[in-house]
């Protein structure tokens, strides 16, 4: 396969201009005839679907929760960037631009990230017009913060939930069109499979989580806003719910997956307490603005931290790096942290965390809560956790996927942070795909493609179903013994120390050990599985990882966990520049609503730096 | 460990044993999403002032305690099934009005309109409703008027929201007592369970709107009747 970017000629400043003009239009008349799937209700989800209802489409949007305002945008904290210069500190387009590229390792699409700076002032408008309460100056006007990895003040904030705010406006526009008409809500469903006709994206089989339903949509085109696969990796910052299965289907039905090794751990994150956890939650990286970093200087120090005076602190990122400072990229901030800590210099209870000092920006974090320490008193301790992922499904400049018809938007793509999401800036980049791309490009694909009329009794639609129905069985009569999150918290934290390693073929060949034989452990006997595991541990065969092996996973109520073995696949062919596959045909339970099991087997090879 | 921590071992230990797990709503764990949902021994996201059920660490029980759980209990909020219920009643609520009539590209630039930071403040302390309900949970009378009044209270304490304040009123109160919110009477209750610190001014503040609004607006939308 040929991987075309269609990325338009000319100067780096005038490529979006120039494309916008040359894409083909819908002329307003014909837009309510074209139907599209908007999946997911995040930021990128959430404004596309009501940008497309306002210019006349006929959408239908889902999400996995109750509301659509409880997508995991929701969650981001500290701000979003925007090259407004309203701080009269130097910053341009071009110096977002040149940041964001930077930042990434110089590994992102650059035309994306230009038209990405463009777009990102205009977001700011938008979202002021819509009632976001940005934090403002005493005259009125609005007021910017400094983030990582940038030396200008740019990033646009509402306290600590600028998601939170940045959703209710996308969501509340949305709203507006659902009362319009003209997009049509399903909450509480889940995306199992993507319909493809005549190689192209043509509906989606959902599943619908109070009744156990599949349901058929049919539609002109699918835009994919289902965020992230930073679950794989068991504990991190992602809400329950992120599940990457609408992502896995696509890519099982043909859409390629990029850069599947650039997983973003984020340097401030408050310290995993205990193996039954569940979740990490960050404190915003804003906070490095405020406050100082430091371990203390030799191994082995007890002392309380108020105890260590100045000269006995370490303050690594400041002696390191003087001209950023604690305000290094979170990829710097986050390998910094995990050197001092395997250089045993670690605080706490754990030795897996550093301290992080601050005054006067803890109220609004309200962190004694989740450590019961009082951070007025102590230094909080913080350490890297996984945040976000770069990488995604490949699309071109217009968006689109491998799939003709299936566009991606948001943290589900791959084209925009490179190797290194700055902060403040997955934010930017899930509205500017939906407020201000796809309107644009979906026009062009429907104004320059013929499409079928096709419905949801189609054979091809029966047949998607009844693949999904038979996946379904199949699960639900396997009886297993283990829950699906016991072998999500297993495999997902065998990937994530490998993640942290230094990535070392040696250590992600013992990995994939792991997956396997945590795949034969859960099809044998429960009295063999401690063997099997401890076997599993020591082989670092090639040969092991290879071959067809299934898991048995009993799993009842967690109907989001469809398991996130998925990324195993995506880092092992980051870290063997090759695709491995998972394929979750089995992981069963019986009497419930969701479960797959996997196999393992590689592929034919494709190198991601091609890309 | 947290609450839902807790529960999650709960149903990992029911379905070992091949039982029915335990259905409860969740999802961020964060105390943002405004889906977890339980009243905990009598208090919608339990014992801790301003903290969802997420956010509630075991260490505020006591070993040997009897916990009792319970869903949100309103007639506007179906029990779908144990704990968890329908809160699709809160957005058709917003689709009735909680917005700004400004369709993508129509916005002008940020700083044309300057905001008093004491108004600004005020929206945002209003903004901050995750939209949980356990206000709805926490009145007697399963009112529905903290969550509305944040609303009405975020948009028309901005200058971009003012324009459809009135209307917007209108609307919002007649979704509520169409969904079958009760009415308030002030208890109080809502505040003390609100998580995110939302205070009973704003129910006063909707009200003050709806006055106005009935008075000089109503006639014209509705006519004299």
């Amino acid at each position: 396969m040929i991987l075309d970017s269609k990325i338009p000629g000319g100067s780096i400043e005038e490529k979006w201009t120039k494309h916008k003009f040359e894409l083909k239009l819908v002329n307003p008349a014909n837009k309510r005839k074209f139907t599209v799937i908007v999946v997911g209700t995040g930021l990128a989800g959430a404004s596309a679907a009501a940008s497309l209802g306002e210019l006349g489409y006929n959408v239908k949007s889902f999400c996995i929760q109750d509301s659509p305002r409880r997508a995991h945008s929701i969650a981001a904290q500290g701000g979003i960037n925007a090259a407004k210069n309203y701080k009269n500190d130097g910053d341009s387009v071009y110096r977002l631009f040149y940041d964001t590229v930077k930042g990434g390792d110089f590994r992102a699409r650059e035309a994306n990230v230009h038209r990405l700076a463009e777009n990102s002032n205009l977001i700011i408008d938008q979202c002021v017009a819509q009632g976001v309460p940005f934090g403002r100056e005493y005259g009125g006007l609005l007021d910017n913060r400094s983030f990582g990895g940038t030396q200008v003040s740019r990033t646009f904030y509402a306290r600590g939930q600028t998601g939170q705010q940045l959703l209710l406006g996308a969501y509340q526009a949305l709203m507006r069109q659902v009362a319009a008409g003209k997009v049509k809500m399903f909450p509480r469903r889940e995306m199992m499979d993507l319909v493809v006709i005549d190689g192209k994206a043509r509906g989606i089989i959902v599943r619908n989580l109070i009744t156990g339903e599949l349901e058929s949509h049919v539609a002109d085109a699918v835009c994919l806003c289902t965020g992230g696969y930073g679950n794989v990796y068991y504990l991190s910052t992602n809400a329950q719910g992120s599940n990457v299965t609408a992502a896995f289907r696509a890519y099982k039905r043909g859409a390629l997956f990029a850069n599947p090794c650039y997983t973003q751990i984020h340097p401030t994150c408050i310290p995993r307490h205990g193996d039954l956890q569940s979740k990490l939650t960050l404190m915003s990286e804003s906070l490095r603005n405020d406050g100082r970093i430091w371990v203390p200087r030799k191994a082995g120090d007890t002392r309380s931290p108020d105890q260590i005076p100045e000269e006995d602190r370490y303050y690594y990122l400041e002696e390191k790096y003087p001209s950023f400072g604690n305000l290094v990229p979170r990829d710097v901030a986050s390998r910094n942290a995990k050197q001092v800590c395997d250089a045993g210099l670690g605080v706490g209870n754990t030795k897996q965390a550093v301290y992080l000092d601050f005054a006067d920006a803890i109220q609004r974090m309200g962190v004694a809560k989740i450590t019961d320490e009082d951070p007025y008193k102590v230094p909080m301790r913080i350490f890297p956790a996984i945040h976000y992922t770069m990488g995604g499904l490949w699309v071109d400049y217009d968006l689109m996927s491998t799939i003709p018809g299936c566009f991606v938007l948001g943290e589900a793509n791959f084209s925009d942070h490179g190797a290194n999401r700055l902060g403040a800036s997955a934010l930017m980049q899930g509205l500017s795909d939906g407020y201000f791309v796809i309107p644009f490009t979906i026009g062009g694909y429907f104004a320059g493609t013929k499409l079928e009329k096709v419905s949801e009794s189609d054979a091809a639609f029966e047949d998607c179903k009844k693949q999904t129905e038979e996946r379904i069985h199949k699960l639900l009569s396997i009886k297993g013994h283990r829950t699906v999150n016991d072998i999500h918290r297993e495999l997902g934290n065998a990937l994530a120390a490998l993640l942290t390693s230094s990535n070392s073929p040696k250590s992600s060949l013992s990995t994939l050990s792991i997956v396997k034989n945590l795949a034969v452990a859960t099809s044998v006997k429960k009295a063999r599985l401690r063997k099997a595991k401890q076997s599993a541990m020591t082989k670092t065969s090639a040969t092991s990882v290879l071959g067809n092996t299934r898991a048995t996973v009993s799993h009842r109520n967690s109907p989001r966990n469809l398991l996130p073995l998925i990324t195993s696949t995506l880092l092992l062919g980051a870290t063997n520049n090759e695709r491995t596959e998972f394929d979750f045909e089995d992981l069963a339970s019986e009497g419930c609503q969701d479960q797959s099991t996997m196999f393992l087997r590689t592929c034919p090879s494709w190198k991601c730096s091609t890309l | 460990m947290s609450f839902l921590e807790m529960l999650d071992i709960v149903n990992e230990e029911q379905m070992k044993q091949g039982k029915e797990g335990f259905a409860f709503d969740h999802d961020c764990r964060e105390g943002i999403c405004g889906m977890c949902s339980l009243v905990i021994n009598g208090m919608p996201h339990g014992p801790d002032h301003a903290t969802t059920t997420c956010q509630l660490h075991m260490r505020k029980f006591k070993d040997g305690d009897t916990i009792v759980i319970e869903p949100w209990r309103a007639a506007a909020f179906p029990v779908i099934r144990d704990c968890a219920v329908d809160r699709t009643a809160f957005d058709r609520i917003i689709q009735a009005g909680g917005f700004v009539s400004v369709n993508t590209g129509a916005a002008p630039e940020a700083s044309t309109i300057p905001v008093p930071k004491a108004d600004a403040d005020r929206a945002f302390d209003a903004a901050a409703c995750i939209g949980c309900g356990a206000c709805v949970a926490a009145c007697k009378n399963a009112s529905a008027m903290l969550f509305v009044s944040a609303k009405v209270s975020h948009l028309s304490f901005l200058p971009q929201g003012k324009v459809e304040a009135k209307k917007r009123v209108l609307a919002m109160v007649a979704q509520m007592d169409k969904e079958g919110f009760g009415n308030c009477t002030n208890l109080y209750e809502c505040q003390a369970a609100c998580p995110k610190g939302i205070t009973v001014d704003y129910i006063a503040k909707m009200n003050r709107e709806y006055l106005g609004a009935t008075v000089t607006y109503a006639e014209k939308v509705y006519g004299k009747d």
